[in-house]
């Protein structure tokens, strides 16, 4: 699993500074919410966490971001492999342009992985998804007869682990395009998971959702969190006090107050941060 | 209150007002040249060549135009999108700087705008320079110039359009620039670029001035590249100038035939744009 830390980061976009000197460690295998008010460089953040940020020609960044030791803005760094170990969830979610099917299938075919690969793979998700389901030994019978019924497979798991199979099943070949965006927003993530990261980033993910496509996104995180190191940016603080197991609270590009969520909600330090969680502020 | 919906009454009307006059227009126009040309309409004047030089012979038909517009126009499409869709793309800010892509586009600008007989003049200037003469090639090639600048102005707006989230999220599952033009945002300008083609298209096929010196013309279809080429539109143009009634009455049905191919090319591109928008994310 992952491991993230920020040195003395600083972002600016040309001459406005977004974000000032944040030094923190975001704990492995958990979630972590990243939480303040509108504008305060939340998504600036997550964005800068997997190079997102270098597509803004005005950013720009100083200090460092190490994940797995490897400072990720040294000259060294890949970023192709950099983003396929971070994956990225975005606020409104965009299918590409093509089939369910291939929007699953875009990550393990651009990264070119090999029939022996999706087999370990899908020995690996067997385990992950609960077997139980009494809906999985008909479901592989009923998947279409795909030419590579390997990768068919290792479509369904991905859609199952983002708790969208079931809706899915029947229009596989159907565009993308035409699902609800709840529906949507599950397939980002399914889309994200199957380019195997250790990492989620995930900017406000359910701000765009009804209530129960939201709920259902929230979910998938607390079953995700025990294999992947989860940063969600959120400005809904119920949510962060449901999902969140850390949190950092950033307030006008600063780093205010960060800590494990219990003691971050019961026992704030900060001035800001107590009167965020009260609601004096926002 | 009243000199509100007064107001709005009549910038509505204004509006149905020039709605219909422009309908009318087309409708008047199809009407006469339908009308005029319809008497001379038949099978022979759309398969045969005509009988005696330059369309004087009052008897055959205009294959040799018909064939020549069909093989000068998609001739030339086919050279503009080879080159304008790379240009299209490079236009884009991944790939060229600001200045720079501004410089082009003002540049292609002017070409749209340039008179088309001053392709055909500098393309005859060229093909003396190089001792050739009129011909299907030569014709092909002035065309191309002259339909170049309206399909990569309207593929790099299609482009332009595509919302940076999209991109982002082709860019977040770790594809690189070219995977990302090539199989996300070519994709989605698909029916945005099927449009710019047959738009170019529409407008070089009705082009008379650019081919007037460097197609030349014959009263044979043309069998090769460096054979002359005749147009529908110069077929048009010498019968009408004819002072013959007969021969001006065929000038109309050759017009006829012109309408139905511009037609039918739109109706075409229409069809295919939906077609290509099933997996479009809006």
């Amino acid at each position: 699993m992952s491991h993230i830390s920020l040195r003395n980061l600083t972002i600016g976009y040309g001459n406005q500074q977004v974000l000032r000197d944040i030094t923190v460690d975001i704990p492995d295998g958990q979630i972590t919410a990243v939480i303040g008010p509108s504008g305060c460089g939340k998504t600036t953040l997550l964005k800068s966490m997997n190079r997102l940020i270098d597509l803004y020609e005005q950013a720009k960044v100083e200090g460092e971001i190490i994940i797995d030791g490897v400072n990720i803005y040294g000259p060294k760094t890949d970023i192709l492999s950099l983003r396929k170990k971070v994956g990225f969830l975005s606020q409104k979610p965009y299918p590409l342009p093509m089939s369910i099917y291939d929007n699953i299938r875009f990550g393990p075919k651009i990264h070119g992985m090999n029939g022996e690969q999706i087999q370990r793979r899908i020995e690996a998700l067997e385990k992950q998804i609960s077997l139980d389901d009494p809906s999985l030994k008909s479901a592989r019978h009923t998947i279409r007869l795909k030419k590579d019924r390997r990768m068919a497979l290792l479509v369904e798991y991905y859609l199952r682990l983002a708790g969208l199979w079931n809706e899915v099943r029947e229009r596989l070949d159907g565009p993308a395009s035409q699902l609800s965006i709840g529906q949507q927003q599950r397939l980002a993530l399914a889309r994200a998971l199957a380019i195997e990261p250790e990492v989620i980033l995930a900017d406000e993910p359910t701000s765009a959702l009804d209530p129960i496509s939201a709920q259902l996104i929230e979910r998938q995180f607390k079953v995700l969190r025990e294999d992947y190191t989860i940063v969600v940016v959120t400005h809904i603080l119920r949510q962060a006090r449901r999902i969140a197991d850390y949190v950092i609270f950033l307030y006008l590009g600063e780093l205010v107050e960060h800590g494990p969520a219990e003691q971050f909600f019961a026992s704030p330090r900060d001035e800001r941060t107590r009167a965020y969680i009260s609601g004096e502020i926002s | 209150m009243k000199l509100r919906k007064l107001e709005e009454t009549f910038f509505k009307g204004l509006m149905i007002a020039s709605v219909s006059t422009i309908l009318a227009l087309l409708i008047g126009i199809v009407l006469v040249i339908a009308l005029r040309g319809a008497s001379s309409l038949n099978l022979s004047m759309l398969i045969q060549t005509p009988k005696g030089g330059y369309y004087l012979g009052r008897g055959g038909g205009i294959a040799n135009a018909i064939v020549g517009s069909l093989y000068l126009s998609l001739g030339a499409a086919l050279l503009s999108f080879l080159f304008g869709l790379p240009i299209a793309f490079a236009l884009q800010k991944e790939y060229t700087g600001r200045h720079l892509s501004n410089i082009t586009r003002l540049a292609l600008d002017i070409l749209w705008g340039t008179p088309s007989i001053v392709y055909g003049a500098f393309g005859f200037i060229v093909m003396v320079y190089f001792g050739l003469t009129a011909s299907l090639l030569g014709g092909m090639i002035a065309l191309t110039l002259l339909m170049l600048p309206i399909m990569t102005r309207s593929i790099d707006e299609v482009i332009r359009m595509i919302p940076l989230e999209l991109k982002e999220t082709s860019y977040s599952l770790g594809s690189t620039r070219f995977e990302t033009t090539l199989k996300v945002i070519f994709r989605q300008a698909l029916p945005g670029i099927t449009t710019g083609i047959l738009l170019a298209f529409g407008r070089g096929i009705g082009d008379a001035a650019s081919v007037l010196f460097t197609a030349g013309y014959t009263d044979h279809i043309p069998r090769s590249l460096t054979d002359p080429a005749a147009s529908l539109p110069l077929a048009v143009f010498f019968q009408v100038a004819t002072p013959i009634p007969e021969v001006q009455q065929r000038a109309y049905a050759s017009a006829l035939i012109l309408l139905v191919i511009v037609l039918f090319v739109s109706i075409l591109s229409r069809l295919l744009s939906r077609r290509f928008s099933r997996h479009i994310v809006r």
